[in-house]
């Protein structure tokens, strides 16, 4: 849980009335400089009323310069990013020829397979040349190519279910396979912070959405335990079926979901479980089979389980995961799979490649030198963070760490001063985040090296200072040898 | 005083019996009912002369306040006390019994869920062919080389040098995923430069790139639409589209496939019903060639509705980019409409230009407007850039060799001809749509009996005519009613023979398994 400090909760909200303010005094002077000069749309309601894009325009607009940034070169641990500049105070942005060579602490990297690999590259080459760039046609019609088919049993055998079948996109493949298995008359009961496509594609099935506390499993229990007994709403029907919705690790803040009592309590109360490990998959758990291995969870118990290829294999596409059943179905009625373009086979190719290289069956022991480096990795750098003072969320164990900036002023402050000191980082405001919960997130990439990490840490405290964030007291023993040496320092000065 | 018409009617009754002189039983009832009442009427008499003189006693007649106090104040003052008692009380609610743990536990213990998937049928374990090569214009199926007409390849770039060289270039400098949104450095140049050159290709000014085609049009709806507008679509709509405008939460109202009356009786309906919609957006969504029907809609007269009516218009154009128009521009070039009626355009990339993902182009406002509030664009990660650089690719060939729209055309014409005369097979498609679709003349009475009639003509045309069709096919949660039917994919890699190969097979396969279908 983060618990903001008392006196930063108070000059958040005054930032943010400040900002307000300012920005509807500012649509008071447009509103009577659009009423006074004649408009073009006669007879025609606004395409965006007024209120909708009120925060784009006068809050995002000023720090649109963090977002966005344009790269050109592979988002590998040091990539280089395009300068941009802008001639009316970031309305809009234009780029320049010029780039800076930074280290990348932004992308979903977390094996380190998205630049050129010397085991991949070549096969995904081949595939291209076999099956060009497209099939240009559905899975059911004419898309279904031999890689295909060898992707989805490399996929399921990955991760320890008897089926799978891949879409060419994540967020498709969760906005269309929740109305397939669920419909009205069905309950979805899913974590507080899931992924907007969870909510888009809870919302299109058109089954009741309830919603439980994050990661809290007693509370999953309390909601379940009403609604069983109460039925559905209005006519107390018993419900048709209901899904418990949970991700592997929350992308916001870095926690890795308590799976084990969560589906202990699905079990007792005969709910279907659906995990989505979009950024778990090829991160956690010893051979990288996601949170099911690192929490000692049994795969059988888990229904539905779902990933994306974009963070851990370097690719593109999602996945799902279950009994040969309910691939079947799927297979039969999923309109993602009769009507969406099938996967890109290159990017099938580069998946299947990926996952021998984790698993070992490259004939290098790369996969697993990977996967320790990550682990290593992550939990150096978030002890030292933490060390330094930071307010750093996450478990042990998960490559992405967010450290709370709360303020907007913030924001950009510790964006563009990092970006001068050549250090890309990611920062996240509202609506990915709460108002008042702004923060900077990293994501740690098992091709960073200790130079790497030190140099961003460093850069980080420095930054950090400047801007002031660090809301933790730092570790007394660096303190205290601080206050060692300064009266030395003090006695040489006075000699 | 006030029973004095009874008494006089009791004794005006009494007087007639008296007259009639028979000797009448309830006169004497009469009597004794007229004594009780005087009775009681004395007895009313003397209570209300005793309150009356209570009432007028000396203590009530004070002055409080200058106002003068009568008896009749006290009387008030006692129904308002007893008002407000009445009032003060809660209403009568039968107390609430919430269910007890034991209770709770007894109904979840009885609760049964349904299966998670129904049982599995004979239709749905049915698996596609699967391609052992590349999904050009010939394909190799189960060992075998067949002539591919299930690739929407319409300007044959499956398997063009120059799109395999760029991909490579791009394969070799950025490695194959894009790694993040394109918010948090996802967005790489080849990005920006196709989003360029699409905008500068169709002469709008701007244009937005999503990683999937499908998920293009259910982002950009429900970025527009929101609870309350209107959204006239035509009722032959693919799922995408079906899907944005559902979860845009508009009224949606549906008009006959491609029927101009329709729409413009709809329109008419519309605006007498909301006469005050200043607020209120209005949108009119086509498919410029419907991937359900092959029909292309007839845009100009679209346009002349929209402007008469005021409303927007949302096209998609992902059949008929490159292929409509006698440069490839698609509907507006066809039609000859100036591409800046239309507010929204969307395609899928994933047809003619030979590459994966999506794109929207409009008016800059429309298109910043969805970098931030598109949910397909903000909250996944961006298209690879190999495909980007695919598209880029594809669109200057396209441009530098614009022949290829007139041998699709060409080739289309040729399958018309021989088709035409197919037995117990019609088509309903457009003759200038790539799509060429053909129904059943004589359906079976089932959507699931043509399915299976289908499907095995185009089973028996692949085994033993080695032509690959596919047959169109419908999702559980799609609400489109047009009819199904074998859809051909024309593409301008097809050579004269292979059109023909094609037609004499069809006519073979249909002529043994249509025999009983045939009208006569």
């Amino acid at each position: 849980m983060i618990t903001i400090p008392y006196l930063t909760a108070l000059s958040t909200y005054f930032s943010y009335g400040l900002l307000f303010a300012f920005g509807q005094f500012r649509d008071f002077f447009r509103k009577i400089f659009d009423w006074w000069q004649a408009s073009n749309l006669q007879g025609y309601a606004p395409i965006c009323l007024g209120l909708e894009d009120f925060y784009i325009r006068r809050l995002y607009l000023r720090i649109q310069d963090c977002f966005g940034r344009p790269i050109a070169s592979a988002p590998d641990a040091w990539f280089d990013v395009v300068e941009r500049y802008s001639n009316d105070n970031n309305k809009t942005l234009k780029r320049t020829e010029k780039i800076s060579r930074c280290l990348n602490l932004g992308s979903y990297n977390y094996l380190g397979f998205a630049a050129a690999d010397e085991y991949c590259t070549p096969r995904v080459i081949d595939s291209l040349n076999r099956f060009s760039a497209s099939t240009c046609s559905t899975r059911v019609d004419g898309g279904t190519t031999t890689l295909h088919k060898e992707l989805e049993d490399c996929v399921a055998n990955f991760v320890g279910k008897p089926a799978a079948v891949v879409f060419g996109m994540g967020y498709v493949t969760n906005s269309a396979i929740l109305p397939v298995i669920i419909g009205k008359g069905g309950l979805i009961i899913s974590d507080s912070l899931n992924h907007n496509s969870i909510v888009n594609g809870a919302r299109g099935s058109g089954a009741t959405i309830r919603v439980f506390q994050h990661n809290t499993p007693p509370h999953l229990e309390k909601v379940l335990r009403e609604h069983i007994a109460e039925g559905q709403p209005r006519t107390h029907r018993p419900w048709k079926k209901i899904i418990v919705v949970v991700e592997g690790i929350y992308s916001m803040e870095g926690e890795i979901c308590k799976l084990p009592e969560i589906v202990a309590i699905c079990k007792k109360y005969k709910a279907y479980v659906y995990l989505d490990e979009a950024h778990s998959i090829g991160a956690v758990g010893k051979t990288g089979r996601g949170v099911c291995e690192l929490l000692g969870v049994d795969t059988a118990d888990v229904d539905i389980m779902m990933g994306t290829f974009t963070k851990s294999f370097g690719s593109c596409g999602g996945y799902i995961a279950g009994s040969k059943e309910l691939i079947q179905y799927l297979k039969y009625t999923c309109p993602a799979h009769l009507y969406a373009t099938s996967i890109s086979p290159p990017a099938a190719q580069q998946i299947i490649s990926s996952i021998k290289v984790i698993l070992g069956e490259d004939g290098s022991s790369r996969g697993a030198q990977k996967l320790a480096k990550i682990r290593e990795n992550s939990n150096f750098f978030r002890s030292e963070l933490q060390k330094m003072g930071f307010e750093v969320l996450g478990d042990n164990d998960s490559p992405v760490m967010p450290i709370m900036l709360y303020n907007p002023a913030k924001i950009p402050a510790f964006s563009r001063e990092c970006l001068k000191q050549n250090v890309a980082v990611v920062t996240v405001a509202f609506p990915a985040t709460p108002l008042l919960l702004a923060r900077a997130r990293i994501c740690i990439s098992a091709s960073h090296t200790k130079e790497d990490l030190l140099k961003a840490l460093e850069v980080i405290s420095q930054v950090g200072d400047m801007v002031g964030i660090k809301y933790f007291p730092a570790e007394p023993t660096k303190q205290l040898q601080h206050q060692h040496q300064q009266p030395e320092k003090e006695t040489i000065k006075l000699e | 005083m006030d029973c004095s018409p009874v008494k006089t009617a009791i004794l005006g009754g009494w007087a007639k019996h008296k007259l009639n002189s028979t000797p009448d039983p309830s006169v004497c009832v009469v009597a004794l009912q007229v004594a009780m009442e005087s009775a009681a009427l004395n007895f009313v008499n003397t209570t209300l002369n005793w309150v009356t003189l209570a009432l007028d006693a000396p203590a009530a007649r004070a002055v409080v306040f200058g106002v003068h106090i009568g008896g009749h104040l006290f009387v008030e003052v006692l129904l308002l006390v007893v008002i407000l008692f009445l009032l003060s009380q809660k209403s009568y609610k039968p107390p609430k019994r919430p269910l007890t743990k034991k209770e709770i536990d007894e109904l979840c213990d009885e609760w049964v869920p349904e299966s998670l998937t129904p049982p599995i049928t004979e239709e749905m374990q049915s698996e596609p062919p699967v391609l052992e090569s590349a999904a050009g214009p010939h394909a190799i199926v189960n060992g075998k080389e067949v002539v591919n007409f299930a690739s929407a390849n319409y300007l044959g770039f499956i398997g063009h040098e120059k799109l395999r060289d760029s991909c490579t270039f791009a394969l070799e400098k950025y490695g194959v995923g894009s790694c993040g949104p394109r918010g948090f450095y996802g967005t790489i140049d080849v990005h920006l430069d196709c989003e360029a050159k699409i905008a500068n290709f169709l002469g709008t000014t701007d244009s937005i790139l999503y990683s999937y085609g499908l998920s293009t049009m259910f982002s950009a709806i429900p970025c527009f639409c929101k609870k309350g507008d209107i959204i006239v679509v035509d009722e032959g709509v693919h799922w995408g589209i079906q899907n944005g405008l559902y979860l845009s939460r508009s009224t949606i109202v549906y008009f006959k496939h491609n029927d101009m009356e329709s729409l413009e009786k709809t329109l008419e309906k519309i605006t007498a019903k909301n006469q005050r919609a200043k607020k209120l957006r209005r949108y009119i969504v086509v498919e410029a060639v419907y991937q359900n029907s092959g029909q292309i809609a007839p845009l100009d007269k679209i346009i002349k509705l929209k402007e008469k009516y005021r409303f927007r218009v949302l096209l998609d154009e992902s059949n008929s980019i490159g292929v409509l128009g006698h440069s490839g521009r698609g509907l507006t070039e066809y039609c000859r409409v100036p591409i800046e009626k239309i507010d929204i355009v969307t395609a899928s990339m994933g047809h003619a230009l030979a590459t994966e993902g999506g794109f929207c182009t409009g008016s800059a406002r429309v298109i910043d407007h969805q970098r931030l509030s598109s949910s397909g664009y903000v909250f996944s990660a961006s298209l690879p850039p190999y495909l980007a650089s695919a598209a880029i690719t594809a669109i200057d060939v396209l441009e530098q060799n614009p022949d290829l729209t007139s041998k699709l055309k060409e080739n289309i014409a040729i399958l018309w001809k021989g088709l035409s005369d197919v037995q117990g097979l019609s088509i309903a498609s457009n003759p200038e749509s790539p799509i060429v679709f053909l129904r059943l003349e004589k359906s079976t009475g089932s959507v699931k009996g043509d399915l299976q009639l289908l499907e095995d003509l185009a089973n028996r045309a692949l085994k033993e005519a080695s032509v690959f069709v596919v047959v169109s096919k419908r999702s559980t949660v799609d609400k489109c009613p047009l009819p199904v039917g074998i859809r051909m994919f024309v593409s301008a890699a097809h050579s004269e023979c292979d059109l023909l190969k094609a037609c004499s097979s069809l006519k073979k396969v249909a002529g043994v398994v249509l025999k009983d279908h045939i009208c006569a």
